[in-house]
């Protein structure tokens, strides 16, 4: 059975565990807060952004960190729901 | 339908394209039923805009480890456990 | 750490200093855009940051200490988590279920969300990189005793290792065993024996001194 990427249990993997920790950077916590925030009042619930995660290429959420990931699912659910125009962010970032 | 603690249940094995929380190693295998939680809205449908309703009960199953992997290397009595919705479980046989 | 641009009212650069990856100015005009349109507030998205970074396993190990010192107290726990917290003013987060699972003789338990990363992190401050990580999501279910071999635990043959797999609502807290020769420490003590990771399941608590 083809799995999805994000359904990793039992996936088979030689890879030891990489056990070194990092604190969160200042903009994983904003991510974090920006999708609590969405959470609250609607706009992107938990069960949202899981899909948008999966909907990722499986080599793009094997590449991306944790809170990429978060990106790309606020990303996706906004623009689908027309909160983000197509390119927004885009322009946003070149100004 | 509804399982009590002690019940034998089989995880469905049915294709599903969209978001659900049922993970693939546990599709098509056989447990235990260990706790029966509360009900909770539908994740597969609150994931494309829906509300969730009606709220589907949640139910901890359990397997044993040696039935999850046939290669198997630890204690015989290792069990994994879960947590499944109701609709992707049968009575087992 | 570094909120003080997010005080000014006039636009800015999305500079990013020299360790921050490309993402973080992408996050920050998110962030500006989000702002502008009304669709999050500047103070929830401060008090959200703040109460994340308040997040440590110390709670975690208060609600283990005061269970290894009061049996009644232990009861409470494991029939409801996120209640018994509440009775100890400790906040167990937005989880409308927290289940604590109770290590003994012959059960220890290893908590994992094989599909994202689910973890009661009111109690335990944010999850580290590794149970978030692919490897421990795929190996945990699958041969939990290499992992925890890994992680320097080796569980004697006759112990029955259960695996919970946090795929639903429901959040799980392992309660490890107490350790032995600690009959003299108090509960403050006790409880700064009690490391995150064993409250994953991955360690045992520290020893006595």
């Amino acid at each position: 059975m083809e799995r999805a990427a994000h359904d990793r249990g039992g996936w088979p993997t030689d890879a030891p565990i990489d056990r070194a920790e990092h604190e969160l950077a200042d903009w994983e916590l904003l991510m974090d807060a920006i999708v609590g925030s969405l959470g609250r009042s609607g706009a992107m619930n938990v069960d949202e952004l899981r899909r948008a995660i999966e909907s990722m290429e499986p080599a793009a959420y094997d590449a991306a960190s944790y809170y990429e990931r978060w990106l790309f699912a606020a990303e996706t659910i906004l623009a689908e729901k027309g909160v983000l125009s197509p390119g927004e962010l885009d322009r946003r970032m070149a100004r | 339908m509804s399982f009590t603690p002690g019940e034998r249940v089989h995880v469905s094995s049915r294709a599903h394209n969209g978001h659900h929380r049922t993970p693939g190693y546990l599709k098509g295998k056989t447990g235990t039923v260990e706790r029966v939680h509360d009900r909770f809205l539908n994740p597969e449908t609150r994931a494309y805009g829906e509300d969730g309703t009606p709220a589907q009960r949640l139910y901890l199953v359990g397997f044993e480890l040696g039935d999850l992997w046939p290669t198997y290397r630890g204690g015989a009595g290792d069990r994994l456990a879960a947590d499944v919705f109701e609709h992707w479980l049968e009575p087992a046989p | 750490m570094s909120h003080d641009h997010h005080d000014h009212d006039h636009p800015h650069e999305h500079l990013t200093t020299a360790d921050e990856p490309v993402v973080a100015a992408r996050v920050r005009a998110l962030e500006d855009l989000l702002l502008e349109k009304g669709v999050v507030e500047r103070d929830e998205l401060r008090q959200r940051i703040d109460w994340l970074v308040s997040r440590t396993p110390a709670d975690g190990a208060r609600l283990v200490a005061r269970a290894w010192v009061d049996e009644d107290f232990k009861t409470r726990l494991l029939a409801d988590a996120r209640q018994a917290a509440l009775e100890l003013d400790v906040d167990p987060g937005p989880s409308p279920v927290v289940v604590a699972l109770e290590n003994t003789e012959n059960v220890h338990h290893m908590v994992v969300c094989t599909l994202c990363s689910c973890y009661p992190r009111a109690l335990l401050g944010p999850p580290p990189d590794w149970y978030k990580s692919l490897p421990y999501r795929s190996r945990a279910v699958s041969d939990p005793r290499g992992v925890l071999r890994e992680f320097g635990l080796t569980l004697e043959d006759d112990v029955e290792l259960r695996v919970v797999d946090s795929t639903a609502d429901i959040r799980y807290l392992v309660v490890p065993r107490r350790p032995a020769r600690t009959d003299e420490l108090g509960e403050d003590a006790l409880a700064s024996l009690v490391t995150r990771d064993s409250m994953i399941g991955v360690a045992q608590p520290l020893t006595a001194a």
